[in-house]
């Protein structure tokens, strides 16, 4: 016998099996720092005359809610808008309104089509991102015009074609959720 | 397969009631959420106090995440010269040549000025600005335009101070933390200024659209006297901002007016000036509608 599948006995992706377990901090702390951090980038990344970034928290909350159902609970959309309203610019209260009105939307989805697939996934992201560039837009407590809609399209584009990518690295942020790294 | 539902986890009672209260406390944090909404359209200012100081704790990152986004910027601009070399050097010649000239010009008027100033008897009140400080971000994902400084009320700066960058006017502080403050930058919907057009006395407002343009609006109203290429530079008009910088050149036209261009885009700005009110009593006397705009 060779030792190569004696050593995968003893460690996998996550680490090594034999007296490690997972951190409980890392396993609830990650997805909500992931989630705040995702809603501090795009006030630090670029200063612009217009509006170009994506809604990077929403979409890694999204994201999360959508790779993995259970670590996230129905209310998160309020502390984690909360969060996110005192950097967006947009007035205070709109993220936490529309944020959980996402993570509601999502749980419908999921009982009216139970089947799990990523093009279902990013449809679903791309229906509630749409929703919420626009009605955050409408909300912001700006006069609205045509241009100010106009100028959300190339964001919402960006964002559309981002969530792939969003996931991938959700899905690489739950690897390291779930590294075992305490010792037993 | 269909998984199995979250929402029918068997005969415990505990995570029934468990998934139950969850979704009334997401409910409720949806209804809390509308009316903060509600309470922060109607009064702007309610919610300052938690987010300026949310602002003051990341302004150091904000500040070393401007800084290497500048590099960033330049390091670009270095590469895309090397690829522009020869030509680039031919037009720059062409422009010193042209800048010199139009320098012995400007001497001339300069010199114009101070003489017609001194028969008025004003005295020239160019004050030194308030503080200078980097632009540590903006708010890159939302449909308002606002940009953060690494300087707050520790330094200075008030809210209604002008920010202007080399290039010229930025936009308008609008609330102060203690490290840090956020500025209304032109391109928001709720900026407006008024401008006069550079060469003559055209007067306008300049309001902010929320893409990159800004609409000019003619206080006169007649035939639409503007052209493609107008500069338009603050007026002074209201008390805020000095007059004479910059603020847009116009794109297109319109109706009324013209669509303009910001000369001070933000993505292209690394150190600001916060100026000081320029008249704060004509900010204190000024009463008309277009002035509470300004204020709001």
């Amino acid at each position: 016998m060779s030792r190569k599948p004696l050593k995968l006995a003893r460690r996998d992706q996550y680490g090594r099996r034999i007296n490690r377990e997972h951190l409980p901090a890392l396993a609830y702390g990650v997805p909500y720092l992931s989630i705040m951090i995702g809603s501090l980038l795009p006030m630090l990344v670029i200063a612009g005359a217009a509006p170009l970034v994506p809604p990077l928290g929403l979409m890694l909350l999204i994201a999360w809610r959508l790779l993995n159902p259970g670590i996230l609970p129905v209310w998160a959309g309020v502390p984690l808008g909360m969060f996110d309203d005192l950097f967006s610019g947009a007035p205070f209260g709109s993220a936490i309104l529309l944020w959980s009105l996402a993570m509601i939307a999502i749980e419908i989805i999921e009982a009216r089509f139970p089947w799990r697939g990523f093009v279902q996934d990013w449809l679903t992201s791309a229906m509630i991102l749409t929703a919420y560039i626009f009605i955050s837009t409408v909300l912001s407590g700006a006069r609205v015009n045509g241009a100010m809609l106009q100028a959300a399209v190339p964001e919402l584009l960006l964002a559309l074609l981002v969530f792939p990518f969003i996931s991938r690295i959700v899905a690489r942020l739950d690897r390291l959720r779930l590294m075992r790294v305490k010792p037993s | 397969m269909a998984p199995p539902s979250k929402r029918r986890p068997g005969f415990s009672r505990r995570a029934q009631y468990g998934i139950f209260t969850g979704y009334v406390i997401a409910g409720a944090g949806a209804l809390l959420g509308a009316v903060l909404l509600a309470l922060s359209l109607w009064r702007p200012a309610s919610f300052n106090g938690p987010r300026t100081a949310a602002h003051d704790v990341v302004a150091p990152v904000g500040a070393a995440s401007a800084e290497a986004r500048v590099d960033g910027l330049s390091l670009i601009e270095s590469i895309a010269g090397y690829l522009r070399a020869g030509s680039q050097n031919a037009k720059l010649k062409r422009e010193v040549e042209l800048a010199r000239i139009r320098l012995v010009e400007a001497a001339a008027t300069k010199q114009e000025n101070l003489r017609l100033k001194a028969l008025l008897g004003l005295t020239e009140s160019d004050l030194p600005p308030v503080a200078i400080s980097r632009i540590i971000g903006s708010t890159a994902s939302s449909a308002r335009r606002f940009a953060y400084l690494g300087a707050g009320r520790n330094d200075g700066i008030l809210p209604g101070m002008p920010v202007r960058s080399p290039r010229g006017v930025l936009g308008r502080v609008l609330e102060v933390g203690a490290t840090s403050s956020r500025v209304m930058l032109l391109t928001d919907s709720q900026s407006v200024l008024p401008v006069r057009r550079a060469q003559d006395d055209v007067v306008a407002f300049a309001e902010g659209r929320g893409d990159r343009l800004l609409r000019i609006r003619l206080i006169n109203l007649g035939i639409n006297p503007l052209k493609p290429g107008d500069v338009f530079v603050t007026s002074g008009a209201g008390g805020y901002y000095r007059p004479g910088t910059a603020v847009a050149i116009v794109s297109s036209l319109t109706n009324d007016g013209a669509l303009a261009q910001i000369i001070s885009d933000p993505a292209a700005t690394d150190f600001v000036a916060v100026d000081p009110v320029w008249q704060p009593k004509a900010v204190q006397g000024a009463a008309t509608p277009a002035e509470q705009e300004l204020t709001q």
